[in-house]
């Protein structure tokens, strides 16, 4: 288990790669999250919406984005998590995720490192950026 | 058209049971490899009593009703203009399946931007669980593309 003493500033997690996301990658997440929004799942809906085809939620991301926080430190660690939208991800990206230490202090009596978290398509676009506060021991 | 009069509306609260099966799915849909989230022996082992909930799965479960978006179609933000812009979680306590959350709602802000081009609405949600302890907080900005 990671402690606070084992993290630096400065310091990158290992990068969370994720598959192409394909229309079977939307509607099994369409499904799972709940979020039925036709704009994810159906093609007629999203051009007569002026989209070109149907684009990712937005959600998927920040669902990567927490696999690679649970990958990193137990889920109750994970004190917040707070993202913003940068740009619509496309069908087909191919997700990636990244975090870097930026601060380490102390809360209340807790340890909490701050991380800035992205998510990146594969030509190097941020489609989320944000960050996120763990709590260590 | 989004009206500022409407900021500090309360929306219909939201109970939503988490079920094993639904997160499962989750799992599967977000390529989650890691048996904790899909295996109760292998959470139990982890320290949680059951299959534990993934950090964003919050916003799933607030959507659990059904038609999630007409709290937003009723105050002006038609579906097909909606984008996400901003979410925020905030963890206080954690929450596995067979727990049941309520989640309570109001616009806390709305504003726009470009000359009323671009109209936010942002959303605060207070989620408790079925002992009344309060677990997590939401903050959800959705922007209104005119």
């Amino acid at each position: 288990m990671i402690g606070f003493d084992d993290v630096q500033v400065g310091d990158e997690l290992p990068v969370l790669h994720t598959k192409a996301i394909s229309r079977t990658t939307l509607a099994l997440f369409a499904g799972a999250s709940g979020d039925h929004n036709p704009m994810h799942i159906d093609l007629d809906f999203a051009k007569n919406a002026g989209m070109d085809d149907v684009f990712a939620h937005g959600m998927l991301s920040v669902a990567y984005l927490g696999r690679l926080l649970t990958g990193w430190v137990a889920q109750t660690a994970i004190k917040k998590i707070d993202v913003r939208f940068t740009s619509i991800t496309q069908l087909f990206a191919e997700i990636s995720c990244s975090a870097i230490v930026k601060e380490k202090f102390e809360r209340d009596g807790t340890k909490l490192v701050l991380l800035m978290i992205d998510a990146k398509d594969q030509s190097g676009d941020i489609k989320i950026s944000g960050s996120a506060e763990i709590a260590l021991k | 058209m989004l009206n500022t009069s409407d900021i500090g509306k309360v929306f219909p609260s939201v109970t939503a049971a988490i079920e094993k099966g639904r997160l499962r799915f989750f799992a599967k849909a977000i390529g989650e490899t890691n048996p904790i989230y899909t295996d109760e022996a292998a959470a139990k082992d982890a320290g949680y009593a059951s299959l534990p909930l993934p950090p964003s799965f919050f916003f799933s479960l607030k959507m659990d009703v059904p038609n999630p978006f007409e709290n937003y179609e009723k105050v002006g933000a038609p579906l097909a203009k909606l984008l996400h812009a901003n979410q925020a979680f905030v963890y206080h306590q954690s929450v596995i399946a067979g727990d049941s959350l309520t989640f309570e709602s109001h616009i806390a802000d709305i504003y726009n931007k470009k000359a009323g081009a671009l109209e936010f609405l942002v959303e605060q949600t207070k989620v408790s669980n079925q002992r009344g302890q309060h677990v997590a907080d939401m903050t959800t900005t959705l922007v209104v593309r005119n």
